[in-house]
């Protein structure tokens, strides 16, 4: 069969219009391209409510699909108004196309109205929420058989694999984490300075700088750059295995996913993490106590021995402390998302974000608790 | 078949065609030419350049050397996104789909009716509806997205979006490769149903022995970065050149034509 539109070689645009009130004259081009106008034209027509009605369709000089559907769409809406409808002066091979289409009316108007009811999607929201969490619990429970394994027999953690994610999430976060807490203890002394020399209590800046980076700042800042740099390639990379059937790979080798990809990612942030912190602080006050010094004429070794006296050791305590358990969170949610990801590519992305604002979320919520619980128990 | 239409100027007309990446040469001196109306297969093994002359043909690689004209304009025209209404005139099936994957079945057949042409909402409801059902998927599949569909679903959902837009030229990428043999007879078969309907020229690029002897009008076997032959498959099937014989006269091969053959006396 050749292309009508082909064969014709010069073409009207789409037109139809009213010849007597009882017949519609359909001329032109009635393809995808440029059926659009008609179809406006046909949906504010004046439409006879009842009698016959007549498409006259001799003047249609190429006809495709959609000019198929825009006019078998009119012929239905023609005749649920009650008119007697005709279809005339169609070539054979357009003939052919509006048969096509009312062969696949019935499927077509199924397709349309096959959409899921709301409460039909409130039910799949609430079973996808709790399969959610029971997914999260399971995977939990998962990681803490396979740290119960690896305590029973060391020799069974993936050594290599820890020492390089400990290079790659620890070692290589250090310009970074120690830039920006150096830059956070700068800010936090300036915003000090201001109201310390209207009470002439220059030498409290050591208190202050002090106390809020190793207690809280310093902690929070590394967690939250090991969530964003770390959690969310955890979350990417075992989401792209799991994509590329790598998982299932080392299933069918009887190896546990969980004790080769989460476990020695999990230990090597728990080591790294503190030591971040601590190297956080050290760079936090060192930025501190440069401003003290610049600006409120607080010298580095009056700064020192004030800091002695200070700022309690609990306070770095608390602050190191809390370091390990941001790392666990960090690293379970950073590994579930990566588990949680299922068929497609656009997934990796989305529960790569997850990790971030999740771990990031729950890091904030932990803190939030400690600062309470501490709080409680006056330290 | 109907193969009388060969008196007009072909839709597809590669000149000459050499490509190179760095040292490696895919094609050297390339030549073929595509009619109105046929289903034309490009064939070869593995690594061949089959795919690579498909992706120069429809504009996403250009040619070292040589001219490629499509529908009458030169190929490099479509390296420009709005390369005129060039675009709308075919339509692509990528191996693996391509569909994407951020939206629902629906929505991916929909995608060149939004862009493309000034038809109101329900129209386009009703067209991509149609064109879901021509390709023979349930009507519900269309809340779908790609990831909850199975391979073959996917596939099929993917030829919907490549004659969404009634194209007068198909392209198929392997469009049978990891289908079951069941599956892959039904997909030969919904291609020529929807070549007889809408008027297509088929182009596509295959190894799938059973396609070619079922569907295909002429066939080019590409090798060495060479055409090595070129026509039906009964002139191929009988050529002595020992490349094609081999490509055509492994046990697979045999199979597939013993198939197609005993099929033709079945029918009588």
């Amino acid at each position: 069969m050749n292309r009508p539109h082909t064969t014709e070689p010069r073409e009207q645009s789409a037109a139809v219009t009213f010849v007597d009130g009882r017949t519609l004259r359909c001329r032109g081009a009635w393809t995808i391209s440029d059926v659009g106008p008609v179809e406006r034209a046909l949906r504010v027509m004046d439409w006879p409510a009842g009698g016959a009605l007549r498409f006259e369709g001799s003047g249609i000089q190429a006809f495709d699909t959609g000019g198929a559907v825009v006019l078998s769409r009119a012929v239905m809406d023609a005749r649920r108004r009650g008119c007697d409808v005709t279809v005339e002066g169609l070539r054979s091979e357009h003939v052919q196309l509006m048969n096509l289409v009312s062969a696949h009316w019935d499927a077509m108007m199924a397709h349309v109205a096959a959409r899921p009811k709301t409460r039909a999607r409130l039910q799949s929201t609430i079973s996808d929420l709790v399969s959610r969490f029971l997914r999260g619990v399971e995977f939990i429970g998962e990681s803490a058989m396979a740290l119960l394994r690896v305590c029973s027999s060391p020799a069974r953690l993936r050594w290599r694999s820890a020492l390089n994610s400990l290079r790659l999430d620890g070692v290589n976060a250090l310009p970074i984490t120690g830039l920006l807490t150096f830059l956070i203890g700068v800010v936090i002394a300036y915003q000090g300075a201001e109201q310390l020399r209207k009470f002439g209590t220059n030498i409290f800046i050591v208190d202050l700088v002090g106390i809020s980076l190793l207690r809280e700042i310093a902690p929070l800042i590394a967690a939250i750059l090991i969530a964003g740099r770390s959690g969310s390639s955890y979350a990417a990379h075992i989401g792209t295995m799991k994509v590329t059937e790598e998982l299932d790979a080392l299933r069918t080798f009887g190896l546990s996913p969980t004790e080769l990809l989460v476990l020695p990612r999990m230990l090597a942030l728990v080591v790294a993490l503190p030591l971040l912190t601590v190297y956080a602080d050290v760079l936090g006050v060192f930025g501190g106590m440069l401003i003290a010094a610049n600006q409120l004429n607080v010298s580095f070794t009056a700064f020192l021995s004030r800091f002695e006296e200070a700022v309690a050791l609990r306070h770095f305590l608390i602050g190191v402390g809390k370091a390990p358990c941001f790392a666990v969170i960090i690293a379970l949610v950073g590994c579930y998302q990566g588990f949680q990801i299922r068929g497609g590519v656009d997934d990796v992305g989305r529960h790569t974000t997850m990790s971030v604002v999740q771990s990031i979320f729950l890091v904030i919520i932990f803190d939030a608790l400690c600062s309470i619980m501490l709080n409680w128990w006056n330290l | 078949m109907s193969l009388a239409v060969h008196t007009e100027t072909p839709i597809i007309d590669v000149r000459h065609v050499s490509t190179r990446f760095g040292p490696a040469v895919v094609h050297q001196d390339v030549s073929l030419t595509v009619m109105r109306g046929e289903v034309f297969a490009i064939a070869g093994g593995n690594g061949c350049g089959k795919s690579t002359l498909l992706r120069e043909i429809i504009g996403l690689l250009t040619p070292t050397a040589g001219r490629i004209s499509l529908l009458g304009a030169d190929s490099r025209a479509l390296r420009d996104t709005d390369g005129g209404s060039l675009h709308r005139r075919f339509g692509v099936m990528f191996q693996h789909g391509a569909l994407f994957s951020s939206m629902t079945l629906a929505e991916n057949v929909a995608v060149p009716l939004r862009e493309h042409t000034s038809l109101s909402a329900g129209i386009i409801r009703d067209i991509v509806a149609l064109k879901i059902a021509l390709v023979g998927l349930p009507p519900d599949s269309g809340a779908k997205f790609p990831r909850e569909l199975s391979g073959g679903m996917r596939r099929r959902a993917a030829l919907a979006r490549a004659i969404v837009m009634d194209p007068e030229l198909l392209f198929l990428d392997e469009p049978t490769a990891g289908l079951d043999p069941m599956i892959a007879a039904a997909f030969d078969d919904l291609v020529l149903d929807l070549k007889r309907l809408l008027g297509l020229t088929v182009v596509m690029v295959t190894h799938d022995l059973d396609s070619l002897w079922r569907i295909a009008d002429r066939v080019a076997v590409l090798g060495d970065g060479h055409v090595l032959g070129m026509g039906t498959m009964e002139q191929l099937a009988a050529s002595e050149d020992p490349a094609i014989r081999n490509y055509f006269h492994g046990p697979r091969g045999r199979a597939a034509q013993m198939n197609h053959c005993g099929g033709e006396l079945h029918r009588d």
